[in-house]
């Protein structure tokens, strides 16, 4: 690791203040942040640690969603009687990311801006337009099985590894910020990564030194939620793919830079076409690489299964 | 940077670089050895911790973000002369061969029994149910604690005994 500072921030005005230091960085749970200063990929100057504000509070807002504070835990949201009564696929999204260590640790806000695991991203010794911009990208003619099949560039073909995020987004969430100027934006998830483009460096719709400080979710759409994920081994794995259905909402996990909202699948099922179909009108746009072509079928299948089990759930009774 | 935790019940003072892990605080500094460095990336689970009673990885976490914690190693769930209940299970079924996973699944272990007893779900949990502690659900459970020998049956069965008071 490089030398850097370290403060704990007295509150969230303080800390945005603090973030405006060359090289400054917010720090809460740390779990990737850390893993990635001991290999020199990240090398930020001051720490601002904000894992102690007071902002890991989950509340019933009054339209009947949740606001989550950016600093609960992962497990927090996970086993909150709330988060598991509205959102039952949040809780099973969450607890299909990372190890319980890890979700002991990590929070909401650093969940959502976790960078990809890339192979590439992860080894200095090969190109990647992420770590190092101009150097070219590694996975495109690399060992790309995991890379995406929607909305790559030339210049980066990674995925987003977050579970939660997935989640958050089929549920139509938004992040609160605090801004360096002292404002507040609301962001929705879908819109908080940005597209590789020519510019994968640049990651998302935060400005320098924003601070995310909520998310909240509006209340559950009708009909069922499902969040099924695939992996190579049974538990504590990345996933090769994902979906969270949320009534008419499909979003796809690990497919993109980005968690992917399936809007062509879910414009063809407000026509009326079957899940097969749907699915099939969304992977119409795919463009896999050749080692990642079974993300197709295996989206397809996945997705079929997951609304399968969404409409089971509300069948079922209750608000699952 | 000047840092105060209380390490097993012991109020302790140290000056340390901010780029210390609480791991490598808790080993090299306070000489509490009992806590493995294996991957060092948060992998292996070889390092865990409790702190403030949560179970977490101490190689992903830097020493001075735990100013004010109460943390516990292995050291300070029992000793020789009067060994925790998890570690008499774990003796009991031989739930080990090298050894060097096992202050790290032991800790792991009774931090996730009273995560279970919380009620926190885990991907065997079925929706809106309480968990029941069945292997796959302490299979699942323990899944951030790689053990290289592969002990992992009699990991689960010195487990299940503690938590049935059998131990």
């Amino acid at each position: 690791m490089r030398p850097f500072t370290y403060e704990r921030a007295a509150s969230a005005a303080a800390a945005v203040e603090a973030a405006q230091a060359p090289g400054a960085r917010f720090i809460a749970g740390g779990t990737n942040l850390l893993d990635l200063m001991k290999l020199d990929i990240e090398a930020p100057a001051h720490l601002i640690d904000v894992g102690r504000l007071p902002m890991a509070g989950i509340e019933a807002t009054d339209e009947g969603g949740l606001r989550i504070g950016a600093m609960a835990t992962n497990t927090a949201v996970a086993s909150d009687p709330l988060v598991r009564a509205r959102f039952p696929m949040l809780s099973e999204a969450i607890v299909a990311g990372g190890s319980p260590q890890l979700r002991n640790k990590a929070r909401v806000g650093g969940n959502l801006l976790q960078r990809t695991r890339c192979a590439y991203f992860y080894d200095p010794t090969k190109p990647c337009n992420k770590r190092q911009p101009g150097s070219g990208c590694g996975a495109l003619e690399g060992l790309n099985r995991n890379a995406a099949i929607f909305g790559a560039s030339p210049s980066c073909v990674a995925t987003h590894p977050s579970d939660m995020a997935v989640a958050l987004t089929a549920l139509d969430a938004r992040v609160e910020t605090l801004t360096a100027g002292g404002g507040a934006r609301s962001i929705p998830v879908a819109d908080l990564h940005r597209a590789p483009g020519d510019t994968p460096h640049l990651e998302t719709a935060l400005d320098d030194g924003e601070l995310i400080t909520a998310v909240v979710v509006p209340p559950a759409p009708t009909g069922g939620q499902a969040y099924r994920k695939v992996r190579d081994r049974a538990s504590y794995a990345g996933g090769l793919a994902s979906v969270a259905v949320a009534g008419g909402r499909l979003a796809l996990g690990m497919v993109a830079l980005k968690p992917w909202r399936a809007t062509a699948a879910e414009a063809a099922l407000v026509d009326g076409a079957d899940p097969a179909e749907a699915i099939g009108r969304e992977l119409a746009g795919a463009s896999p690489l050749g080692r990642n072509d079974f993300k197709v079928p295996l989206v397809a299948r996945l997705a079929v299964a997951t609304m399968a089990e969404a409409r089971a759930a509300a069948n079922g009774g209750g608000q699952g | 940077m000047r840092i105060n935790i209380t390490a097993n019940g012991e109020a302790r003072s140290l000056d340390l670089d901010p780029r210390t892990t609480l791991l490598d605080a808790l080993r090299e500094h306070l000489k509490l050895t009992g806590s493995k460095k294996g991957c060092d990336h948060g992998q292996c689970g070889a390092c865990t911790v409790l702190a403030n009673g949560t179970r977490i990885n101490a190689c992903l976490s830097l020493a001075v973000m735990h100013d004010g914690d109460e943390v516990t190693t292995i050291e300070g769930l029992g000793s020789p002369e009067t060994l925790h209940p998890m570690q008499q299970a774990f003796l009991t079924h031989d739930a080990f061969q090298c050894g060097y996973c096992t202050p790290g699944q032991i800790c792991s272990a009774v931090a996730m029994l009273a995560e279970f007893e919380a009620g926190a779900p885990s991907p065997e949990t079925p929706r809106g149910a309480a968990p029941t502690l069945s292997d796959a659900e302490i299979r699942e459970r323990m899944s951030g604690n790689i053990c290289r020998c592969s002990a992992y049956p009699q990991i689960v069965a010195a487990i299940r005994d503690a938590a049935e008071g059998r131990a």
